[in-house]
């Protein structure tokens, strides 16, 4: 693998660029191998990572039904934040930011990590309460969060229309200053490259269609679309489509698909210098590197696995975001497009054991998972590495819902990007 | 946005006139306090999510303001029959194949 630096891009530059090598191999399936992952979103090339890295596990591989970073790795709105309520959700979110701050240099691949910071506005009193609740918890937690008057959050946005006559006026806002976005693409990319050079096997257009246990009922292979893999470990990191793949292996799971929408505008110059969300009136807003607003809308109200989502939805987030922005009324619409996630009772992920023996699984990251890709992989490569659950994971069992152990994140945001 | 016809009024209304209520046909434990923590958490939280027909709970909310249950394909989002409240649910396997085409 050719290292990324200046002398390479310069001398590249020169060379028409016709030097640059493909970014991680693909080879044909093996018949065995020590782990599969099931899934080459951005969680599972992160697990894959990590489990060859930090964990000495070699022999894994990475199968993918489409092209890898082809689900909501691809389609997400990349925001990054840690604000989050409860002290499990913040170790795990946290963790993770921590994680991108350094994940560039780590990766040798440039993921445009942009801690241009994230404001939540505030509508009504109970939005009020709640953000300032979240505020003092997170100080208490050592995490940045603060309190923004009308006026503050105006001065930080300027764009913002905080005029009383809006139908939903804001009355302040909540901003994490290391919050912001990163490229998703990049991440899956960065991932899949340092996987690959480590020796991990990414096999894409590989769909898994049976998970296959012995007789005592612990996983011994799964069957896909390439032929039997034979392996005693694996790991369900496939966002929508977990609850079909847990099937397989007749685990019965907590989870509701959606689809979730976004879109983004045509390029204009720089206008917004943060994210903006507000899950009261459902509009997520940033600006790409490239000038296009990048939106994000609400849930459909049923489960499907359609991967479009219906126009009343976004027509009503581009409603709020007329409201909300004023300037941004007469552009047009360049794409939109739809993911499926996975939403879990407390819309908090689920991370661990399952029990059928040798399967694993790491989902339920629903509406809001991108921010915790790294993290995410990290802790869920050390518990598949390892007998126990990393110490950050461990809440986050499946064993949860029996015991009524929640992580309730719901209750604070009904809509958590 | 769905086309969904009501069972009470007989009539075909856009999707915004109902609100979705999840699975259909989950009976809750006749005595709660004699089941096992297991069978609890199912009742309460695991869901058949499945892609493919869905039997599923709809009301009526701006409309009659009734309950009653439709059958779904989660792929193609076409809804195959709806039914009322109560009424038993539909052999799923019988719409499979026209749904699948
Ligand atoms: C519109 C939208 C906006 C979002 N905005 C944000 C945001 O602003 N911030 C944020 O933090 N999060 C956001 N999210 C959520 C975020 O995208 C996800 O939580 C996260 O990307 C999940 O990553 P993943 O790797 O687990 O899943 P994915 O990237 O979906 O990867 C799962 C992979 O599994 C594969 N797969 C499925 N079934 C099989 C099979 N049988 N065999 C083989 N492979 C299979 C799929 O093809 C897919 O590539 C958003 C999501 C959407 C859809
Ligand atoms: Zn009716």
């Amino acid at each position: 693998m050719t290292q990324f630096s200046f002398l390479n891009l310069v001398r590249e530059a020169f060379g028409g660029q016709r030097g640059w090598r493909e970014q991680w191999r693909s080879p044909a399936p093996q018949a065995a191998y020590e782990v599969v992952i099931i899934g080459a979103g951005g969680h599972g090339l992160a697990t894959a990572y990590y489990l060859a890295k930090e964990h000495g596990v070699r022999r894994v591989a990475v199968l993918e039904k489409g092209w890898l970073g082809g689900g909501n790795t691809g389609r997400n709105t990349t925001i990054i934040r840690s604000n989050y309520l409860w002290k499990e959700s913040e170790a795990i979110y946290e963790h993770a930011l921590k994680l991108w701050e350094t994940l560039s240099r780590e990766l040798n691949y440039n993921v445009m990590y942009s801690p241009r910071g994230v404001m939540m506005l505030a509508h009504n009193v109970h939005d009020v309460q709640v953000f300032k609740r979240h505020v003092h918890a997170n100080r208490l937690a050592g995490i940045d969060n603060e309190w923004l008057t009308l006026e503050q959050a105006k001065e930080f946005c300027p764009i913002l229309n905080i005029s009383g006559d809006i139908r939903y006026p804001i009355l302040g806002a909540a901003l994490q200053r290391r919050g912001g976005t990163a490229r998703h693409d990049a991440v899956a990319w960065a991932y899949a490259r340092g996987a690959s050079a480590l020796g991990v096997d990414i096999i894409q257009n590989c769909e898994v269609t049976a998970i296959r246990r012995n007789v005592a009922g612990a996983v011994e292979a799964v069957e896909t679309t390439r032929g039997t893999i034979r392996t005693r470990k694996v790991g369900v990191v496939a966002a929508g489509h977990t609850s079909v793949i847990l099937a397989m292996a007749g685990v019965r799971m907590p989870l509701e698909s959606y689809p979730l929408q976004a879109l983004v505008s045509e390029p204009v110059k720089p206008i917004m210098p943060c994210v903006v969300m507000s899950n009261t009136i459902h509009a997520y807003m940033s600006q790409s590197d490239k000038g296009e607003l990048v939106i994000g809308a609400g849930t459909d109200a049923y489960i499907s696995y359609s991967q479009t989502g219906g126009l009343h939805i976004t027509t009503h987030t581009l409603d709020a975001v007329c409201e909300l922005f004023p300037v941004v009324r007469r552009l047009r619409m360049l794409r939109n497009w739809g993911g499926i996630v996975d939403v879990t009772p407390d819309r908090s992920p689920i991370i661990g054991k399952t029990p059928v023996e040798g399967l694993y699984v790491n989902c339920g990251w629903g509406t809001g998972g991108f921010k915790a890709t790294p993290g995410s992989g990290h802790v869920f490569a050390a518990s598949m590495a390892g007998d126990d659950p990393h110490p950050i994971a461990a809440p986050f069992s499946l064993e949860r819902f029996t015991t009524g152990r929640l992580i309730d994140e719901a209750a604070a945001a009904a809509v958590a990007h | 946005m769905l086309l969904i016809r009501c069972p009470h009024c007989e009539m075909e209304r856009p999707e915004i006139e109902f609100r979705y209520a999840g699975e259909a046909h989950i009976v809750r434990p006749p005595d709660p306090a004699a089941v096992s923590d297991e069978a609890w958490a199912d009742y309460l939280y695991m869901r058949a999510n499945p892609k493919g027909l869905h039997a599923e709970r709809w009301r009526h909310i701006h409309g009659c303001g009734r309950f009653f249950n439709a059958v779904r394909h989660t792929v193609t989002d076409k809804i195959l029959k709806t039914y009322k409240a109560g009424e038993p649910k539909p052999d799923l396997g019988a719409f499979a194949t026209s749904a699948d085409r």
